[in-house]
Parts: C-alpha cells; structure tokens; sequence
C-alpha cells in the first residue's frame, strides 16, 4: 500500500497526530509513516502578510520529502498560511499530485476568541488532513454536506462535515 | 462543469486562482489582459470572468462593456485592489454583477461565485433587462440652468475629449474640483484615476515627496517606498489645486516634469515616467502674479493652454433655488433629516444674497439650516444670512486695536471661503487648531 508521510512542521498538541494518522488509514488506502523532515517554514514567510505563502511551502515539503511512485506528503504546521489572492487558506493540495499541508492556526477556537478545546482541535485537523489529503487522490469539492471534501472556508462549515468520505468520493478514491 | 475566466496580468493571481478553483473542479483559464480575454471569449463561452480592474493595456472596464457587448450571459466580476473601489463602483453601474476587494476572504469568493453561478442562469434567461440599469448621467453632481453654468459644460464637454492642460478659473468655492471631475470622467482617461494635490496645503518639503513619491530611506521617517501623485495619475489626470499657492521651488519641480513626464522619487535613482493629464484650478489671477514677478511665466504658460471659466454663484441668475434643493435633498439623506421644502421668504433670502463664498457658502448654508431647522421645512430664521452685505468689509471706526483687526480679517477670510477652517487656515497661514481658537476667542462666525 503507498505511503503517506505525516510531516509535522513544529511541536504539535498531544494526540493529534496519532488521530489524523488513523482518521486518514480509515478512510484512505494509505499507510501513514511519520517523518521528521528538515522544512522551516519560516522560508515561506511573508513579511508583508505576516502569514507562510502555502504552495512554496507544499513545493518544499515534496523536494524534500522526494515521495516515492503512489506515496503522498501531509506536512501540519502551526503557521497561518495564504496563497496570494486570498486572506488566508486552511491548507492546500496538489489536485492528483503528492504534497499537501494544513494549518492549525485557524482550527484553534482560540483564534476566535474562545476557550482551548483539544478534543475539537483534533476532529478539526482529521477532517482537514483528510480533505487536503483527498485532494492528492484528484478528489474536487463535493456537494454532500457530510462529506470531508466539501469545501469549508470558516470553520463553522468544518465542524459540519464529517471525517469521512461520501459513497461517491470513496468510489472515485477507489 | 461550471467556467471561469481569470483575467490578471499578474501570474501569481492567475496561478492562486486556477488552483483555487481547480479545487473546485471548475473549468478554469486564464488571460493576462483584456486582449487575450476576448480572443478566449471567441473560442468558447465562460459561465464567470473574474477580471482585475487595472490591467497595462485595455483596463477591467473597457474588458467589461466588451464582454457585455459581445458575451452578454458571462458573468463578470471585477477585482480590485484597495485604491480602486470607486471604480469598481463605477463597475456595477456598467453592468459588472459585482466585486471583490483583492486579498479575498475565501467565504467570501466561494459564496460570490456561487451566487453568480445562479445567477448566471437566471441572466442567460434574460439579457436584456439588466442591461438598462446601467445609465449615468454625466453631469449629475452639477446644478445648473442658467447661460454661465451651461457654457461652463458645453467647454468641458469640448475639451474632455482632448488632452490638453486645462486651466479652471473661479472664485472660492464655485465648484472648480468638480468642474475637473467632470472633465476627468468624460475623457478617455476616465477608467482611470483623477489624482488630486491640494497645492497650498503643504510646506514644500512635504510636497516634494507628495508628488514624486519617496525610497526607503530617503528621509528620517521614511520607513517605506511610497508612491507619489504623479505616478499615482498614471494614465490618469493630475489634478493640481490651487495652483496660485504653489512655491516658487515647487513651480520649478513641476515645470521641470510637464516638460517630459519624467521624474524621480526622493532618495531614488531610476527616473520614472508616467502618462497623465493635467487639470489645474485656482481663485487667483495668475497673469496678474506672473506681472508681479510670484508665478512663473513659463509655468503659466505650459497650464494656460484651454482654460474654463467657471462663474461665480451671483453671476448664475436662477441657478440658486435649483442648488438650494439639489443640497436640500443630498444632505438630508446624508444626515437623515427629513426636509422637504424651503418656505417662500427663505428662498427669497436666499436668492437675494450675494453668495461671496459661492457654491460652497450655499452648501454650508444649508446644511446648517437641517442642524437647526424642524423638519420638514426650512424657515428664513433657519439661515444663518444676515442683513445683505452686513458680513463686515470695511472697519467700523474705531476698531483699529490688533486684536479687533485680526478679528476683522479672520472673519472676512472665512466668508471669502464660506466658512471652511482648513482653507481659511491656510490663506490666514496659520494652522487649523489656532484658527479655531481664534474663532472661539472672538466668537466668529462660519459660514
Ligand atoms: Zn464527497
Ligand atoms: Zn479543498
């Protein structure tokens, strides 16, 4: 089975990264292997946006990684991250390409104001590293509101979904 | 499969944006400039075309009466950047379907396009419809039948089309800087900006890097490269008011670029050129200042070129209970006053002042009145006009203390601006906070 090599770019909260390596094994035909690579996002940081530029960063991660035939890179960092146009993205894949990366900045209730809540946390970042992930499989934006690849730009719309696939986008990820 | 256009002459946007919406599963291409946009539009319709406003060569706004034209059931929308709004404004009003401020907030764009994708059914249904919201009337902010103002429009309708420096004459408050507008937005450069300086309002160290911009470091405090109003009005006009106050060294700085466009910033190296037209105004008489040696005979001369007489509100016979109403209306829907109507007696009074400070006084008139009126009628007593010419001209004898002359003189040069501090400071040459005082100190009025 390919590999996913789960790359955290900093220290990450206790627990999540055993959550996202099985929310992902769950639903995807992936073996998830962590990997420690030497990426320092603070080579993709923006001083003008304060925020990490996320396609130099998945471009990083890949030349890095240098991922086998069918094996997918997932890098989690803490940083807000940005493509240029937009005020911000929770993450970014390349659509039937190896890389893709999520942030955690903007999953953190703490971002809005409210108080710490580990365990929504850790549904938040399954949820995006399954969809950011599916991305890799050439999976678009699906209209099923259950489905992980529905597009969410608030967090709001990523509490909706669910950590999974629909019946459609599962048939296509095969 | 829904379509989208991107039209961007920076690549980075249209590799942000195809990704964006290839997330999606969206068609999705991109054009660098308007030209390429239609040749794509030729080969295949698009559901969307997301267009930047500014682009080098054919802009968002002449892409967008194009695609009206010629692909009437795409749906644009313009991108702007955050100095652009008031053209994006101008946008809908020609029938874009909406805009959005660059860098967007993902809700946003993906609900926007979403939107346009429904509405973009609903328009393939029915064209023509939309395409009669998009009128605007040329003139509308001025107010005006009688002989003086029209001649006024019928010049600046003939010289829009040019583009040759024109010179705007009149007195305070006659409405000069709309008169620049007027000629800004009928002429070929109008998707483009009108970049006004306030000539008398800085010390020429300040101006110097108000117009050529400045490098990092040019100056203490220049923490930034700023751009400055010359290469602001690219491809625009250059509105340079109240040109009479300019000092002699900046007439030289200025003279020195009309010659050729061509300039550096402060601090900066590469000389930079830019494309635009100039607009000047002023209340003063610059022949006059030439003959007393103030303003420069070759600077005159290279402004001199058409001039527009604007005329002063006591020459504009009939004009002023049509600018009463047109105010009457605007500023109570500004301060949500409820007013509707001016009594008899006020608009007698009205019509009978003289109106030194013109246009402007008329407005600061009225807009006094709602402060102090009771809807939904202004009453004579609601005017803060006194006896006809009683606004102290001459000293009345014995006033000859200091302190009663700057009283005297401080009052007339309020009226002569109707009321305004900022351009009554600066002709007092005294800043905004001490005229202020000095108008609480002898208790003076404005307007
Ligand atoms: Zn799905
Ligand atoms: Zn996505």
């Amino acid at each position: 089975m390919p590999r996913l090599l789960l790359s955290p770019l900093s220290a990450l909260d206790r627990g999540l990264i055993p959550a996202v390596a099985e929310g992902i094994e769950a639903v995807l035909p992936l073996t998830v292997e962590l990997a420690t690579l030497p990426v320092d996002p603070e080579e993709v940081w923006d001083e003008e946006r304060g925020q990490y530029h996320s396609t130099p960063l998945l471009d990083l991660l890949v030349k890095t990684a240098g991922p086998g035939e069918g094996d997918r890179i997932l890098g989690v960092t803490e940083g807000d991250l940005f493509i240029p146009i937009l005020t911000f993205v929770f993450g970014e894949a390349q659509v039937g390409g190896p890389g893709a990366v999520f942030s955690l900045a903007r999953l953190r209730p703490t971002f809005y104001g409210l108080p710490p809540d580990p365990s929504l946390l850790i549904e938040r970042a399954v949820k995006e590293a399954l969809h950011e992930v599916g991305h890799t499989f050439g999976l678009v934006h699906c209209r099923n509101p259950d489905c992980a690849m529905r597009a969410s730009t608030n967090a709001g719309e990523v509490d909706l979904k669910r950590a999974t696939l629909c019946s459609e986008c599962a048939r296509l990820v095969g | 499969m829904p379509s989208i256009l991107v039209v961007d002459d920076e690549k980075v946007v249209q590799e942000s944006l195809r990704r964006w919406f290839g997330d999606y599963g969206y068609e999705v291409e991109v054009a660098t400039d308007g030209k390429e946009a239609l040749a794509r539009l030729v080969e295949r319709s698009f559901d969307i075309m997301l267009a930047d406003i500014r682009m080098p060569g054919m802009d968002g706004l002449e892409l967008l009466d194009r695609v009206k034209e010629g692909a009437p059931t795409t749906v644009v929308i313009i991108m702007t950047g955050y100095a652009t709004v008031d053209y994006a404004v101008r946008a809908l009003k020609r029938g874009a379907w909406d805009f959005v401020k660059k860098p967007f907030d993902p809700d946003d764009l993906s609900r926007l396009v979403e939107k346009a994708l429904e509405h973009r059914g609903l328009v393939a249904e029915n064209i023509q419809l939309k395409q009669s919201l998009a009128e605007v009337s040329d003139f509308g902010d001025i107010v005006g039948e009688s002989s003086g103002i029209k001649k006024t429009l019928e010049l600046v309708r003939t010289v829009a089309s040019t583009d040759s420096t024109v010179l705007i004459l009149g007195e305070s408050g006659t409405g000069k800087e709309l008169i620049a507008r007027a000629v800004h937005a009928a002429s070929p450069r109008r998707y483009m900006p009108i970049v006004p300086v306030s000539c008398g309002a800085l010390p020429d160290s300040l101006m110097e890097s108000e117009l050529f911009g400045h490098e990092k470091g040019a100056f203490t405090g220049a923490q930034y490269r700023r751009k400055g109003k010359l290469e602001l009005a690219d491809g625009g006009t250059l509105f340079l008011d109240e040109i009479g106050e300019i000092s002699k060294k900046t007439q030289v700085d200025l003279l020195r670029v009309l010659e050729d466009h061509t300039f550096t910033r402060l601090g900066g190296q590469q000389s930079i050129h830019t494309d635009f037209r100039v607009i000047a105004a002023t209340h003063r008489n610059l022949e006059e200042m030439v003959r007393e040696g103030t303003f420069r005979q070759d600077l005159f001369y290279r402004l001199n070129v058409v001039t527009i007489p604007v005329p002063p509100l006591r020459e504009r016979e009939g004009d002023v209970p049509l600018l009463a109403m047109h105010f009457l209306r605007c500023l109570s829907n500004q301060m949500s006053r409820r007013f509707e109507e001016i009594e008899p007696e006020a608009m007698r009074r009205l019509c009978a002042h003289q109106w030194p400070g013109n246009v402007r006084e008329l407005e600061n008139a009225l807009e006094r009145a709602l402060v102090v009126g009771v809807p939904p009628v202004i009453l004579a007593k609601d005017l803060p006009l006194t006896a006809p010419g009683s606004a102290g001209v001459a000293p009345p004898p014995g006033a000859t203390s200091l302190a009663s002359m700057e009283k005297l003189h401080i009052q007339r040069v309020l009226d002569e601006h109707g009321g305004n501090v900022s351009r009554a400071a600066r002709e007092l040459e005294i800043d905004r906070v001490t005229l202020y005082n000095k108008i609480k100190k002898y208790d003076l009025k404005r307007g």
